[in-house]
């Protein structure tokens, strides 16, 4: 191992130079003083292998990896999206960085520093975990650092771990599921996260089982000029039924970080997955200084008949968002739900959306976008519905709002729609909209302060979604959206 | 409790109120009258404190204290309540959270303990009963797809609940049918008191015989023309407000 550089968790020399009002808006911007055990920069097959090899895996694993790294080689980024995106070097970029106290057997064993870190977060690791009735996963940078219930998940049959360690308890599964979702060659970020992922989370729900709790991992990005490359999969046999959540935070960097993440879910006869996000990766300050490059890949297939995938995510973070979760509606009778709310606020730029792919006789989709942009934010819906031609009786929704806060952002919209049977029934909805003076004055003079009566008619206008997220996120979410916020008006 | 003296208000540049004189002691009901674009609505929103309309002369006491300085919401928490004309939709946000944030604001502000859901729930359905309305209302988003007269009865359920010092009613009435316009009027009289003030601003008298005011104003070209009691409402409806200006004319002459 003595190709690996250890270094302490450096404090960003930029970070005194902050604005104390910015350090206010992002709450989440603590940097962990843990010593962190990070590759040097920069790719190469070496490095791949090295990953792999640090990681312990099969042979065919890091083939797997060499496969998706060497095509990446022939790739170039996407240019398609609403974005203006600088230049990303993948040459100065770390791709492994782990806490060094490394493989934890429970969570007495697991860094105080960094368990401190999530109680920051309020990642209910401990007790209050056990209260909320939430199975947690916490990755922090790239390694997994705990995962609770593992006893009372057994028994259910549920397989709930890191993805490191389903690699290596659970091969068979991983080596039929992995990359079927989401092949190695799909986009040039996927590739790149095939070839370079560090951890994630497995979730495997066998046949008939309802998972009994809710499944949640937390990812933070800490060190420093380091990507965070998770993998994420997902599989409920016939009849079963998983409901997993993701919270994504990390510390102010004046740097661009890239976060470029793939998540497969895989749902075969009448299973029912629905997976919810809040992602509050640090957007960068007001000048678009610094801030998270999210280009995450997630796609789920309804493989089965009546299986169903409902995708929910409050995206508020990151400089950049480049993430268009998708259904592939493969079995016959199954539905795909997309629900979103993105934010963007200051500088930041999303282009978010979804695919609903109708391919099974029956199949249905709703999408459901809510989109705010305030400051000079640039917020993109791009969404995709296509009914194949053996798509007989499918239907689909979309209500696409934009929400405009200010003078100085944008709103765009770019729907695709493509329809080969002529049976399908496609409906689209879209509305842009300002916070109106009228309604910011009602609010006013009943008492309620504007900064309280903007986050209330935006969570008015965000209802349809947060109504679909899960109790606790729901709540999270909406503080979230208020602290995004601060400052917007006015 | 409100002392409005020598008032010059503009909207977008054009002067409105011209040098308005009112003066309203607790427990007196005025009504303001008048025709279309005499200033009536103007009156409401900058005693309200709506943004754009910009006082260029004259002050405003309330209860001793410079209403002026104050911003709109501190003016609610200090018991100044004005129920629209056209109330305002906010989808999405349901009337019983929005009347809860209002309340509570206000509390608050005054410095008074915050009601819990269940004092909150309390306080709703004896407010409800008196003003009979339906509870189902309480479930919908902020006069989302409310008629027009449940919008109006959802403003003076509101003031019910968030028990104002000084009440402005703009043109509460419009638009209503009479069976709507009693129940209106019945939640305002229920809520007369020795401590409280009315404002009501009406076009037509139709109002004034289920809400009686104790004065009459008319108001004409951003000032009070004429003071009067409930008959002057009368005389108004039988004359229109062209016989205003003729008796100045006529007295000036």
């Amino acid at each position: 191992m003595s190709n690996i550089e250890t270094i302490e968790a450096p404090v960003s020399p930029g970070m005194a130079a902050v604005d104390e009002a910015v350090r206010k808006s992002y709450e989440h911007g603590f940097i962990t003083d843990i010593e962190t055990e990070v590759m040097p920069p920069g790719l190469s097959e070496d490095v791949v292998r090295r990953i792999s090899a640090k990681k312990e895996e099969p042979e065919w694993m890091t083939e797997w990896r060499l496969a998706a790294y060497r095509h990446w080689l022939t790739m170039t980024p996407p240019e398609w999206a609403r974005l203006s995106i600088a230049p990303i070097d993948f040459q100065a970029i770390s791709y492994f960085a782990a806490p060094k106290k490394n493989q934890p057997k429970s969570l007495d064993e697991v860094d105080p520093k960094l368990l401190a870190t999530f109680d920051k977060l309020g990642v209910p690791l401990h007790e209050r975990a056990r209260l909320a009735g939430v199975a947690v996963d916490a990755v922090f940078d790239s390694v997994s650092v705990g995962t609770t219930f593992k006893k009372e998940l057994n028994a259910a049959g549920v397989i709930f771990c890191s993805f490191s360690e389903a690699v290596r308890e659970h091969p068979e599964l991983v080596r039929q599921y992995l990359g079927s979702v989401v092949p190695t060659s799909d986009n040039y970020f996927a590739a790149l996260n095939s070839a370079v992922f560090s951890d994630g989370s497995f979730v495997f729900v066998p046949k008939g089982v309802r998972c009994p709790m809710e499944l949640s991992t937390y990812f933070r990005i800490n060190a420093r000029d380091t990507g965070q490359f998770e993998r994420t999969l997902i599989i409920v046999e016939e009849g079963a039924e998983v409901s997993y959540l993701e919270g994504c935070t990390a510390p102010m960097r004046d740097e661009n970080q890239l976060h470029a993440a793939v998540v497969e879910l895989v749902a075969l006869t009448d299973g029912k997955i629905k997976y919810s996000t809040v992602q509050n990766w640090y957007p960068g300050d007001e000048n678009g200084v610094g801030g998270i490059y999210n280009f995450v890949t997630k796609r789920g297939e309804c493989r089965g008949a009546k299986s169903k995938i409902s995708w929910t995510q409050v995206e508020t973070g990151s400089a950049i968002t480049w993430k268009y979760p998708s259904c592939v509606l493969r079995g016959d009778d199954s539905v795909g739900e997309f629900y979103s709310v993105a934010l963007t606020n200051h500088r930041q730029q999303a282009d978010t959306g979804t695919k609903m792919i109708h391919l099974g006789a029956r199949t249905k989709s709703k999408i459901i976008s809510k989109g705010i942009s305030a400051g000079r934010g640039q917020n993109t819906y791009r969404g995709l519905v296509k009914v194949e031609k053996n798509a007989i009786g499918a239907r689909n929704f979309t209500q696409c709002d934009s929400l405009l806060i200010g003078k100085q952002c944008g709103a765009h919209t770019f729907p695709y729609i493509e329809v080969k049977h002529p049976s399908a029934i496609v409906e689209h909805e879209a509305t842009t909209s300002k916070i109106s003076d009228d309604q910011l004055f009602y609010c006013l003079s009943r008492g309620i302060s504007e900064e309280d009566a903007v986050s209330m008619i935006v969570d008015g206008f965000c209802k349809q979604v947060f109504k679909e997220l899960p109790m606790e996120f729901a709540v999270e979410a909406k503080k979230l959206l208020e602290v995004s916020l601060e400052g917007a008006v006015g | 409790m409100l002392e409005i003296t020598n008032l010059h208000a503009r909207v977008a540049g054009k002067a409105i109120l011209k040098g308005l004189n009112l003066s309203v002691k607790a427990g007196e009901v005025h009504a303001i009258m008048g025709p279309n674009g005499a200033g009536k609505s103007t009156l409401g929103n900058v005693l309200a404190g709506r943004e754009g309309y910009e006082v260029t002369d004259g002050t405003v006491t309330y209860l001793g204290e410079d209403l002026l300085a104050l911003a709109a919401e501190e003016r609610a928490a200090k018991g100044v309540f004005l129920a629209f004309q056209y109330p305002v939709e906010i989808p999405g946000v349901n009337n019983t959270y929005f009347l809860k944030a209002a309340l509570n604001a206000q509390r608050k502000y005054r410095g008074e303990p915050e009601l819990d859901s269940m004092q909150f729930l309390k306080l709703t359905r004896e407010k409800l009963k008196v003003l009979s309305i339906s509870d189902e209302l309480m479930h919908r988003a902020v006069n989302e797809g409310f008629s027009g007269g449940e919008k109006k009865r959802n403003e003076i359920f509101q003031m019910a609940m968030l028990e104002p010092r000084l009440g402005i009613l703009d043109e509460t009435d419009s638009g209503l049918d009479i069976d709507a316009l009693k129940t209106v009027a019945e939640g305002v009289n229920r809520l007369r008191s020795a401590e409280r003030g009315f404002i009501v601003i009406t076009h037509y008298q139709r109002l004034l015989d289920y809400i009686v005011p104790d004065f009459v104003h008319v108001l004409a070209d951003g000032r009070i023309a004429e003071t009067g009691d409930r008959s002057l409402a009368l005389e108004l409806e039988e004359h229109g407000y062209s016989w205003i200006k003729e008796r100045k004319l006529g007295a000036a002459a």
